[in-house]
C-alpha cells in the first residue's frame, strides 16, 4: 500500500482475530479511542484455530506485508483448547517459512483478551513498525496480485 | 531372499490364508521394477521379483487393497512397516485384512546414479558384498555399492519391523543416521541464502504431483490440490508463490504423520530434496514437543493432534540465532 505525499512505505498488515477475545479487544481499543495504524486490516475468525496455514499464505499472496494472528490467552479459548492447537501449528508453520528464507518477523502470534484494548493497540503499532523496517514482502508474493 | 518370498507367497495362497499378494514385478528393463498384485502361483512364478531395485513402498496400495474381499499378503521392508502402522493409526487401512511378511533390506540402489556414471544397456546387477557387478549389453562393469545406493537408504532410520505377522530373516534395530545434518546446515545459513537455495530447488517443480501420489501419508480422498476452487488444481505453478505454496502445504499436511520413508524425494523427476522439508518438521517436532517417530506405534497421538499447556510460544521461532 502506498501513501500519496511522502511515499514512505506503508505496509499492509492482516490481523486474524478470534471472535471471542481478540476481536472484542480490538473493539475495546476503538471505543477507548486508542490509536492503531490504519494499515491493519482485521479478519474475524470464530477461533484462532480456524486459521488454516493456507490463510496465512493467501494473505501474503494477495499483498500483505505482515500477518498477525490473535487469539484468547492460553487456557481462555472459548472452545477450551483451540488456541493450544493454534500454538503448535503456527510455531511449526513460522519455522518452516523461516526455513524457506521468508523473513520470520513478518509473522506473529499474540494473545489478546477482550479486556486488553491497550495491548491490542500497542501490539499493532509495534508489529506495523517492525514490518515497515523489513520493507515490502517480496519473497512470498504473487506478482499478479501486486498493486500498481 | 526372492526364493524364500516366492515359496512363502505360494504357501499362503495355497493354504487359503490370503487370496492375493502384493509385491513387485519387472517392467521393460531389468531395473524397471513396479509394484504388482498376484493372484496365483503361476503369476508369482512368472513375474515376482525382489532385488536391488524393489524400492517402492507398497503400503499405500493397501488403502484400497485391504478393503477388497479376501486377505492380502504384503511383503514389507522395515521402513514400509512404519508407513503401514501410520495408516492403521489413521484408520486408512483395514489391518486385519492384511497379512504382513516382514523382509529385511540392506538398501536399495538408485538406477539414476548408475546411469549418471555413463553406464547404459544394463541387463542386470549383482551384489557381492560392497561391490556391484553390472552386466550390460556392452560388457561388465563394477563399482562400489555405496556409490549408487539410493538416498533414502543412505539415511535409513531403522532396520526394525514395527508391525508384522511373520518375518523372513532376522529383525534389525532402530539405527541412527545423519539424516538431520543437511537441515541443520540450512538452518545455519542466513535467510537470504536459504531463500536462494529453495528458489533454486522449488522452481524446478513441474507439479507432476508424484510426491503426493506416492506418499503413504497423503491418502485424502479429496486433496486440497484437487480442489477446483483452490486455483492451483493440478496445474504447473504460475509463479514463485504457487511453487512455495504447494511445497509448504504438502509438507505441512504430513507434518507429524510423515514417517520419513523417503518416497517423495525418490520419485521426484526433478530431484527436489523434499525430504529436507519433511525432516525440518520432524526435527522441530522432536526438539519442541519431544521425540516422536510417526508410525512407530498405532496408539500415540500425532503431535499436531495434541498439545500441552506448557508448549512454547510461536515467538520461539523469532528468537533463533541466525538472521
Ligand atoms: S514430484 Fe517433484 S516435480 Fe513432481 S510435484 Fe513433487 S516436487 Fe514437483
Ligand atoms: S512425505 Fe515423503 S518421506 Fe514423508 S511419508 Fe510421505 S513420501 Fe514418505
Ligand atoms: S497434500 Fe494434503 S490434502 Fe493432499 S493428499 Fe496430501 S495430506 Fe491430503
Ligand atoms: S476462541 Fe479465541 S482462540 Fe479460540
Amino acid at each position: 500500500m502506498q501513501v500519496n505525499d511522502n511515499k514512505e512505505f506503508q505496509p499492509l498488515i492482516v490481523a486474524f482475530c478470534c471472535n471471542w477475545c481478540s476481536y472484542a479487544g480490538a473493539d475495546l481499543s476503538g471505543t477507548n479511542r486508542l490509536n492503531y495504524p490504519t494499515n491493519v486490516k482485521i479478519i474475524r475468525v470464530p477461533c484462532s484455530c480456524r486459521v488454516n496455514p493456507m490463510f496465512i499464505l493467501r494473505a501474503f499472496q494477495r499483498g500483505a506485508d505482515g500477518v498477525i494472528l490473535c487469539g484468547c490467552h492460553p487456557g481462555d479459548c472459548h472452545y477450551t483448547s483451540g488456541n493450544y492447537f493454534t500454538r503448535r501449528r503456527m510455531t511449526l508453520l513460522f519455522s518452516m517459512l523461516d526455513f524457506l528464507g521468508i523473513e520470520r518477523d513478518r509473522t506473529r502470534v499474540e494473545w489478546v483478551s477482550a479486556a486488553e484494548g491497550a495491548k491490542f493497540a500497542a501490539t499493532m503499532n509495534e508489529f506495523t513498525e517492525a514490518v515497515k523496517k523489513l520493507g515490502p514482502n517480496r519473497r512470498l508474493e504473487d506478482l499478479r496480485c501486486r498493486k500498481q | 531372499m526372492q526364493e524364500a518370498m516366492i515359496s512363502k507367497a505360494k504357501q499362503l495362497l495355497a493354504d487359503g490364508t490370503v487370496t492375493r499378494v502384493i509385491g513387485w514385478k519387472k517392467g521393460e528393463f531389468a531395473y524397471d521394477i513396479t509394484p504388482a498384485i498376484f493372484e496365483s502361483s503361476e503369476e508369482i512364478d512368472r513375474d515376482f521379483v525382489y532385488d536391488d531395485f524393489t524400492s517402492t513402498n507398497v503400503s499405500k496400495y493397501l488403502v484400497k487393497e485391504s478393503k477388497k474381499e479376501g486377505k492380502i499378503l504384503a511383503f514389507l521392508k522395515p521402513c514400509d512397516t512404519y508407513s503401514l502402522n501410520q495408516l492403521t493409526k489413521e484408520h486408512r487401512v483395514d489391518r486385519d485384512n492384511i497379512y504382513v511378511v516382514g523382509i529385511p533390506s540392506d538398501g536399495k540402489l538408485d538406477i539414476e546414479k548408475i546411469k549418471a556414471k555413463g553406464i547404459t544397456g544394463i541387463t542386470g546387477v549383482e551384489r557381492d558384498g560392497e561391490t556391484l557387478k553390472i552386466s550390460t549389453v556392452y560388457g561388465d562393469e563394477t563399482m562400489s555399492v555405496a556409490d549408487v545406493m539410493s538416498n533414502k537408504c543412505i539415511s535409513c532410520k531403522s532396520k526394525k519391523h514395527v508391525t508384522y505377522d511373520e518375518l523372513i530373516g532376522e529383525d534389525g534395530e532402530v539405527i541412527t543416521s545423519d539424516r538431520f545434518d543437511m537441515v541443520e546446515k540450512l538452518e545455519n545459513m542466513t535467510s537470504e541464502e536459504r531463500y536462494n537455495f529453495w528458489r533454486g530447488e522449488l522452481s524446478k517443480c513441474i507439479r507432476c504431483n508424484a510426491c503426493r501420489n506416492v506418499c503413504p501419508a497423503c491418502t485424502c480422498e479429496n486433496c486440497v490440490f484437487n480442489n477446483p476452487d483452490s486455483g492451483v488444481e493440478n496445474k504447473a505453478a504460475a509463479d514463485s508463490f504457487e511453487e512455495n505454496m504447494f511445497h509448504i502445504i504438502r509438507a505441512f499436511h504430513v507434518a507429524g504423520r510423515c514417517t520419513d520413508c523417503g518416497e517423495c524425494s525418490r520419485v521426484c523427476p526433478q530431484n527436489i530434496p523434499l525430504h529436507l522439508l519433511n525432516r525440518k518438521f520432524i526435527k522441530d517436532i522432536n526438539s519442541l514437543y519431544g521425540e516422536y517417530q510417526a508410525g512407530a506405534d498405532t496408539t500415540t497421538k500425532a503431535p499436531l493432534n495434541d498439545y500441552t499447556t506448557e508448549d512454547c510460544e510461536a515467538s520461539i521461532v523469532h528468537e533463533r540465532g541466525v538472521e
